[in-house]
């Protein structure tokens, strides 16, 4: 209780003095000087730049750091991935579906069937953080449109893409990680 | 014959007007989104120059929804009110001069009413009661305290409106309209003449109309949408419609008392011929009257709502005794010349 109190006169004490505004000039009573003042103000505005972007014909072009949806590097043809299934099992809301198999390739494993519940997923960046081969990534696409659930499971066709196309994103992890 | 040409110019005004009203719904939507940086609705047509027409569409498509336990009839009743009287009161301003049409000489007014101003006062008064009555028959709250607040603030605001003009009226000696457009012939503008008036029937014609610094009977944060706030579809429309109505006709109203009416300054030493002089003079009008409709809306996002106390303030004890004055100023005046 003492305590409160010591805080309260304390924080009084902290307190700026008040300020007691001049009363109005008997001129400044009529506004009218302010309130033209006020319009050039809000005419002004109207030379501005307008912060509005046309949506669908104006791109927004994300930076490097955005997480898109994530996608599959596809490399001389044929995917980064080895399926190794870290991806669906790190995945928090269980969209990732991974099946392997063999190759002659290398690489020896790829997966038959790489599906990404795009329902499901949170767009979190964990697959891509787990991945040891930076097979798969955040893209920049953010357009995710479907009109039938089943449309919302995305295959390897539409996960596969070049990795010329997804450049920025991977310097940008090679600079981060 | 004469008949025929009234009926003609009635539906002409009211076509011309009735189209106005939308493109300057339009414009207030596109001078808002310009004053606050963004670009407004501009998909629906070129530049969006068609979205009036799909808003109507879209308000004509929406139910009708009549809260339960409101008084029907009112309900009903209010909206059409309010519409009826923005629109009636464009009837006795002068848009023009003399025309000769075909052979005909026409006046560039529908009625030439010799009581003139007094209609128009008469005529904005009853506006209160569509507002009033549209508040008290939803049977909501929100309505009914917009109600209250409309019906105080325009009595209140009518009264330094009506004595503002009386120094105009004392000028001209006539209360016709047309004399006090002739009046303002050149630069003879009341606005010069009468700066204090123009000022208080300015502040005035902004509480008539529910604009801006004193929408209280709408005041959004406040109230929902006061007295509309049970009102749907084209009823909503209909009391849409009658705001920018009021708001056209304020502005119409203005030009002709303060800003000269259809005299456009040096026209006479353009010299074109008599008809072409009054197309311009028509002209002349109706750019006005989008300028001070701009005014209109650059006040609107400039000048804060008042508080009801404040409103009643300024009304009762600034804008009342300065009207006074300045018709004891120019008593004075007049006599003294």
């Amino acid at each position: 209780m003492t305590n409160d109190k010591s805080q309260m006169t304390n924080y009084m004490e902290n307190q700026k003095p008040i300020v007691h505004r001049k009363d109005l000039h008997w001129w400044e009573m009529f506004y009218i000087p302010q309130i033209i003042g006020g319009m050039k103000i809000t005419l002004t505005q109207v030379f501005r730049p307008k912060f509005t972007r046309q949506y669908p014909e104006e791109k927004w072009n994300p930076p490097p750091s955005f997480r898109g949806r994530p996608v599959l590097v596809e490399q001389n043809g044929v995917e980064r991935c080895v399926a190794c299934g870290l991806c669906s099992r790190v995945c928090p809301s269980l969209a990732i579906d991974v099946q392997a198999s063999e190759t002659e390739l290398s690489k020896e494993r790829y997966p038959v069937k790489f599906e990404i519940n795009m329902l499901r997923c949170i767009f979190c960046g964990f697959c891509e953080e787990v991945c040891p081969e930076e097979a798969i990534v955040m893209s920049k696409e953010f357009e995710l449109t479907f009109t039938h659930q089943a449309d919302g499971i995305f295959g390897k066709d539409k996960l596969l893409i070049p990795v010329e196309k997804l450049k920025d994103r991977l310097e940008f992890l090679r600079k981060m990680r | 014959m004469e008949l025929l040409i009234t009926v003609i110019k009635i539906v002409a005004v009211m076509g011309v007007m009735l189209g106005c009203v939308a493109y300057v719904v339009l414009l207030e939507r596109r001078l808002s989104a310009a004053i606050q940086n963004r670009i407004g609705p501009n998909r629906v047509g070129w530049q969006g120059l068609l979205q009036p027409i799909a808003d109507v569409v879209k308000l004509i498509m929406k139910e009708d929804i009549v809260p339960t336990k409101a008084n029907r009839f009112l309900h009903d009743l209010a909206p059409l009110i309010s519409i009826g009287v923005a629109m009636t009161t464009f009837a006795i301003i002068p848009f023009g001069n003399r025309i000769s049409l075909f052979g005909y000489d026409i006046k560039l007014q529908i009625a030439d009413v010799n009581i003139g101003i007094l209609y128009i006062l008469a005529l904005t008064s009853l506006g209160v009661y569509g507002l009033t009555l549209s508040g008290w028959s939803s049977n909501s709250k929100y309505p009914l305290l917009g109600c209250i607040r409309s019906s105080a603030q325009m009595i209140s605001y009518e009264l330094s409106m009506g004595v503002s003009i009386i120094g105009i009226i004392m000028m001209t000696e006539s209360l016709k309209l047309d004399k006090i457009v002739e009046m303002q012939a050149g630069w003879h503008w009341n606005i010069i003449l009468q700066p204090i008036g123009f000022i208080t029937f300015l502040v005035a014609s902004f509480a008539e109309t529910n604009r801006l610094p004193f929408d209280l009977p709408e005041a959004e944060p406040e109230l929902v949408a006061g007295f509309h706030t049970e009102y749907s579809g084209m009823k909503f429309g209909l009391f849409y419609l009658a705001e920018y109505s009021n708001m056209f006709v304020a502005s119409a109203l203005i030009t002709t008392l303060y800003l000269g009416g259809w005299q456009v300054p040096f026209v006479h030493s353009l010299g074109l011929s008599d008809f072409w002089i009054s197309i311009v003079q028509v002209f002349g009008f109706f750019v006005k009257i989008v300028l001070m409709v701009a005014f209109f809306i650059i006040i609107r996002w400039t000048i804060p709502r008042f508080r009801y106390d404040q409103l009643m303030n300024l009304g009762w004890k600034f804008m009342l005794p300065i009207a006074i004055l300045n018709v004891l100023i120019t008593g004075l005046v007049i006599l003294l010349i």
